[in-house]
């Protein structure tokens, strides 16, 4: 199975720039583009969902750190974290390909699009691989810089601005990264994450305020990409002016992958809460999650624009996945109750899941809305459950879902945040997490109402429902959206246990991932050089 | 304080000037160039990392690669060979979100006929 992994980089690095070849013939309708790009996202779903349960694992690119040779080789690393976000990424990917199909055709340079969309995917399936931090940095570029083209792909006044802003803040918030991971090699002269986590370990209280720093600017970094408040500004900007199966990757997983995940990891597998800066991170976290779930909703409440709505419920949600994963921290870091940290975790990632599905889902209706209905103000649409009954249907299904309904998997994810919350005697932020579900449900009223029911405004009375593909994308979410919550027993097994154990126990890493010893010079360089300097 | 700290106050001069740009200019070609000055702040703090006073080029020969004892004097006598293999990583990064940033540039004066950032105004709430 090792053997496989760099085929989930490989392949749709190849792809992505193949398509542009096959776009290249005239009279083409991207066709080949197209059937190149389904066909890619296939293969990697079906692959990351083989790769469920499977046992943790390690590939050394090139074979570098074979038995005789110094680790200046570099990992793919696999553990249950891992395997949960591939499986999302590739399955939300697969989706917004075939929504893709249909949905892209009106706009020109399709070949195009294909390219930057696998040149995306493969740097998220790259992030969440890398074993070392400065290919986390290469492959977020990777991914973002791609995503800062989609987003202007329409290239209208809106798109551009909305596409300069993002990447002005993205640029700036890579470069805080950048200088993270100088700080970070500078005092462990390490890059490659299990050995950094070891080196922390066993630098222990001699690490110096050069690790605060760096944590700052991981934290300002990463957070800035998952668009946490108060760095959330280009978030509503962006999103919305994607088309729309960008918007659904942009929102259902690019904050996911190059955001949250990393900053989960980087907390829990390479700084490690058992220091006294532990509780200090993960109350970080919980001030930024509580913040960005609160500001978000009450921005989200006032928007007619369907997809900025929906983007700042984005910021609103994230902060549910940022306050439960602060709360597991909080209590590890504090050698609290295990079982709570592992619950509060647990509901966290399982939040993480759900919301790629339903506001992939959500995007793509909005998208199929305005393919049909020529608008997205939620003034001027109506009655598209009488014209387009299956776009309405999944719609409903999304927002009630989102709003926390049951037996919808939103409100099996948020109410184990509740209640994780609750038990680790966080109970104003428990109650603050339900009110923010009260209010989210009420948006999504707003939705319904002005959007799914009443008559059908003159204007749009004879539109159509979307071709099938589209179609399609929209039925296969939904139906991940019940049974992501009414089989809860069934899948979190393989799917969310293993990933919540990696944050619990995040040792685990170190032992897993860490390189052979090497009986040549020192690991590195730097390790070498202070040896031998008094 | 001695002279070896002078290139990293460079550094921090640097960061400094290029995020008051991006934050307070309104122009966005003046907005470009404060990304650009705080990339090369940022891989100069990256180079300095790896700059040993003296050092030599960090190619070791086949009599200093012979065994562990030479190569680790060798290493111990040169500059570290990873920051500079980075800085080169995100030199072509920067290159790329720069080539980007001006082609938006390009887009929107041909949009808007301006590059104050103040008289873009299409995207509120």
């Amino acid at each position: 199975m090792t053997t496989w992994l760099p085929l989930f980089v490989i392949l749709p690095l190849a792809a992505g720039f193949l398509t542009p070849l096959a776009g290249r013939r005239p009279g083409e309708s991207g066709g080949a583009a197209r059937g190149l790009a389904l066909l890619v996202g296939a293969v990697l779903l079906a692959g990351s969902i083989a790769l469920l349960g499977s046992e943790p694992a390690v590939y050394w690119i090139g074979g570098w750190p074979g038995a005789d040779r110094p680790s200046v080789g570099l990992s793919l690393v696999c553990d249950g974290l891992t395997q949960m976000l591939l499986v999302t990424v590739n399955a939300i990917a697969f989706c917004a390909l075939l929504y893709s199909w249909s949905y892209i055709q009106r706009y020109t340079g399709r070949a195009l699009y294909y390219c930057l969309f696998l040149l995306m995917l493969a740097g998220m399936n790259a992030v969440v691989l890398a074993g070392d931090l400065f290919n986390v940095f290469v492959f977020m570029e990777v991914a973002v810089i791609c995503s800062y083209a989609l987003v202007a792909f329409g290239v209208e006044r809106a798109e551009l601005e909305a596409a300069f802003k993002y990447v002005v803040l993205g640029s700036v918030s890579s470069l805080f990264v950048l200088l993270g991971i100088a700080l970070i090699y500078n005092l462990t002269g390490q890059l490659n994450m299990a050995l950094v986590a070891e080196r922390l370990g066993a630098l222990g209280t001699e690490r110096g305020p050069a690790v605060w720093l760096a944590a700052g600017c991981f934290i300002m970094g990463f957070g800035l990409k998952a668009a946490m408040v108060p760095f959330h500004a280009w978030l509503p900007d962006a999103h919305p002016s994607a088309p729309a199966p960008i918007s659904a990757m942009l929102s259902g997983v690019v904050i996911k992958a190059v955001g949250v995940y990393v900053v989960c990891r980087i907390l829990f597998n390479v700084f490690g809460l058992n220091t006294p800066a532990g509780a200090l991170y993960a109350n970080v976290l919980i001030v930024l999650g509580t913040l960005s779930m609160v500001i978000g909703v009450f921005l989200a409440i006032g928007q007619w624009d369907f997809k900025r709505l929906l983007a700042y419920h984005s910021i609103s949600q994230m902060g549910y996945v940022f306050l439960a994963v602060g709360v597991g921290a909080a209590v590890l870091a504090t050698d609290g109750p295990r079982p709570i940290a592992a619950l509060a975790i647990f509901g966290g990632l399982f939040h993480l899941v759900n919301h790629a599905t339903f506001k992939s889902l959500l995007f793509l209706c909005s998208g199929s809305a305005e393919y049909a209905a020529g608008t997205r103000d939620l003034h001027e649409l109506g009655g598209l459950k009488y014209t387009m009954p299956t776009t309405a249907g999944c719609c409903r299904v999304a927002a009630l879902s989102i709003a926390g309904v049951p037996p919808f998997n939103g409100f099996w994810s948020k109410l184990i945040i509740v209640v994780a919350t609750a038990m680790a005697g966080y109970w104003i932020l428990a109650a603050l997490a339900a009110f923010v579900s009260f209010m989210t449900l009420l948006s999504f009223l707003k939705v319904q109402r002005y959007a799914l029911e009443g008559p059908p405004p003159e204007r749009i009375r004879a539109i159509h429902e979307t071709p099938v593909p589209m179609r399609l994308a929209m039925i296969g979410l939904a139906t991940a959206c019940v049974l992501l919550g009414v089989l809860v027993p069934l899948h979190r097994a393989r799917l969310i246990d293993p990933a919540t154990r990696t944050l619990t126990e995040p040792r685990l890493y170190v032992e897993r991932f860490r390189p052979p010893d090497q009986p040549h010079m020192g690991t590195t360089w730097a390790a070498a050089v202070k040896e031998l300097q008094p | 304080m001695t002279l070896t700290a002078l290139p990293y106050l460079l550094a921090l001069a640097l960061m400094i000037i290029g995020l008051y740009v991006v934050v307070a200019k309104k122009n966005i070609i003046k907005i470009i160039l404060g990304v650009a000055i705080l990339d090369y702040a940022v891989n100069l703090f990256l180079l300095l990392l790896g700059y040993r006073d003296g050092g030599t080029a960090p190619i070791a020969s086949p009599q200093q690669a012979a065994s562990s004892d030479t190569l680790a004097t060798f290493a111990a006598g040169s500059v570290d060979p990873v920051p500079q293999a980075l800085v080169l990583t995100s030199i072509v990064i920067g290159l790329g979100c720069l080539a980007l940033m001006v082609s938006l540039a390009i887009r929107l004066h041909e949009k808007f006929g301006t590059f104050d950032m103040t008289r873009i105004r299409e995207l509120k709430g």
